[in-house]
């Protein structure tokens, strides 16, 4: 089933334009990974597809409805963002962050309730990183706060996650976790889209790939896409698809 | 559980300094006939005593405008503190309380009635907040909450110049006491009928920060992830602006300006109750009133003379302040 479909999308600031003609449409219970060099657009392709700009062509579907047509909580109860980990002006706890994922369940007038704090630290629970709820959010790792993030969209309930870059400040074990996570949430049903700058996260995680470069946009298989030929012609350096004895795909210089 | 507790208490805090500071001056009354006589005239609304005439026409009203200043300074502080993402401003941040006082200024230049100087002083709030955003709209469509910024330390630079240039105009022997004395904030001339006029104003604009605390909370993470977890942050963002500008300008006008309460009593709040907005608007609406009563107190009791609230919450507020920063670096500077 489609939950997120973008038809001939034009995306950019005002009279900027970054993109344009981008179709992209994402399944229930799949992973698509962005690709794209630095400064490309990626970003601004998400905040489209979240409804936090406008396109600039073009439209952004959610479960078959119009985004520029909703409000923001119903779209808040569809789609979830996971931005990149920064520190908060305010010293919130890992549990009052969380918690507010909750926020477009709750009326214009309520905060939240038993039930909310309970679906927040199951989200914790769920990351391997319940220990961590009453600790200052912004004294805790990188990586610790990237997964708190994560965890506060899954707060969120929704159907849809949107994650720029959740893998860029972690380290191994950590990167290794988040991955794992993203795959079990596209098991439990999710539509995941995220960005990377690591192919190789795409090979192991995603099952679409979209790759967006200066005048270039392709989706498709993971291995339809990320050929040696596209990733060279995206990243503008000579790159190989190899395959290691054990069966997983590398990308490194040709 | 632990926030309902500290809340309470901060209650129970506001009451006993309200009746102490109600028994405080030239005719002291104890704590208990305070309460007595409260209580009598709740009951039966006689009113006889040489005790009740201080306390319901000078010390009450009184208490009920440093209340009211207090809670709206620290209520518009904290609002403007989450709305901003920046634990540093105040509501002088937007001008608010410089326009005020030039609105008012003019109006004790011109020699007009009490009355109209408050008038002149609200208006003066309100019309800064609105040349400000038209500013800030014209400069940067979406309203950037920086060029808010700017904008607000520009036209409160005007409006400071204004309020110079009224200065020098004044009648040195007559207006300009006045007009220092108001500039550097006062609640000796308020009378029961300036309470009765201003607190439904203040009670006005509260309620709404009060009912959408949790959602101005969420304005603190910057307004991409606050509108993707939700919140319609411009709709949000006009309403808590005019609310809280509507309770500073309403109480600038009773009681001229008075810095450090909206900077300093939100940060107080937050070492009490922690940052979360919807448990630190009403810690520090309860600590401002109490704070404040306080501090009137002291500005009517402690010398001969009245003692300018400004100059006292600048002694006391400067110092705490700098201490709050430097005890609690880790919890009050990320």
């Amino acid at each position: 089933m489609t939950l997120l479909e973008a038809r001939d999308l034009a995306i950019g600031y005002g009279r900027t334009r970054i993109a344009g003609g981008l179709n992209l449409s994402v399944m229930a219970g799949s992973v698509t990974c962005l690709l794209g060099p630095n400064g490309v657009g990626k970003t601004t392709l998400f905040k489209t597809l979240l409804g936090l700009i406008p396109p600039l062509s073009g439209t952004v579907e959610i479960d078959g409805s119009d985004l520029s047509q909703l409000d923001r909580q119903t779209i808040a109860r569809q789609i979830a963002y996971v931005p990149q980990a920064q520190i908060a002006e305010f010293p919130y706890t890992v549990i009052d962050l969380v918690v507010m994922g909750r926020t477009a369940h709750l009326g214009t007038f309520g905060g939240p309730r038993r039930a909310d704090h309970e679906a927040a630290m199951a989200a914790l629970d769920k990351l391997g990183i319940a220990s961590l709820a009453e600790r200052d959010s912004t004294q805790i790792s990188g990586g610790q706060r990237q997964l708190v993030l994560i965890a506060r969209a899954l707060a969120q309930r929704t159907r849809i996650v949107v994650m720029d870059e959740p893998t860029a400040s972690l380290d191994l074990g950590n990167r290794i976790l988040v991955l794992d996570t993203i795959r079990g949430l596209a098991g439990s049903g999710l539509a995941v889209v995220l960005s990377t700058h690591e192919p190789e996260h795409a090979f192991v995680v995603a099952d679409r790939v979209a790759i967006l470069g200066r005048d270039h946009f392709a989706t498709g298989p993971v291995e339809a896409v990320m050929t040696s030929q596209e990733l060279s012609q995206l990243y503008g350096v000579a790159l190989n698809v190899e395959q290691t004895p054990s069966g997983r795909l590398v990308v490194g210089p040709a | 559980m632990r926030t309902a507790t500290i809340l309470l208490l901060l209650a129970v805090l506001l009451f006993a300094v309200s009746v102490i500071a109600s028994g405080i001056g030239p005719y002291r009354i104890p704590p208990l006939d305070v309460l007595k006589a409260v209580l009598r005239r709740v009951a039966d609304g006689s009113d006889s005593s040489a005790i009740d005439t201080v306390l319901f026409n000078i010390r009450l009203p009184r208490v009920a405008a440093a209340a009211c200043v207090g809670a709206a300074l620290a209520a518009a502080g904290a609002a403007f503190q989450s709305l901003f993402r920046n634990p540093l401003v105040s509501p002088d941040i937007l001008g608010v309380s410089t326009g005020a006082g030039l609105g008012a200024v003019i109006g004790i230049l011109l020699g007009l009635p009490v009355v109209m100087i408050q008038a002149l002083g609200f208006g003066g709030g309100l019309l800064t907040v609105v040349v400000v955003a038209a500013l800030a709209r014209s400069l940067r469509g979406s309203g950037d909450v920086l060029v808010l910024v700017l904008a607000g330390i520009v036209v409160g630079a005007l409006a400071g110049a204004g309020i110079s240039l009224v200065k020098v105009l004044a009648d040195p022997y007559d207006q300009l006491p006045a007009i220092t004395f108001w500039l550097l904030g006062s609640l000796a001339g308020v009378k029961a009928n300036d309470v009765a006029a201003t607190a439904p104003v203040v009670l006005l604009g509260l309620a709404p920060l009060i009912l959408l605390r949790w959602r101005i909370g969420i304005l603190s993470l910057g307004d991409d992830e606050a509108r993707a977890l939700g919140v319609e942050v411009s709709r949000l963002r006009t309403i808590v602006i005019t609310a809280a500008t509507l309770v500073t300008a309403s109480v600038v006008a009773i009681s001229g300006v008075i810095g450090w309460v909206g900077l300093m009593v939100p940060h107080m709040a937050r070492l009490l109750v922690g940052p979360r907005f919807d448990r630190l608007l009403p810690a520090a609406i309860l600590l401002g009133a109490a704070f404040m009563v306080g501090v009137d107190t002291l500005a009517r009791s402690a010398a001969r003379i009245e003692i300018p609230l400004g100059v006292l919450t600048a002694v006391i507020g400067g110092p705490v302040f700098v201490w709050l920063l430097a005890r609690n670096r880790r919890k009050l500077l990320p």
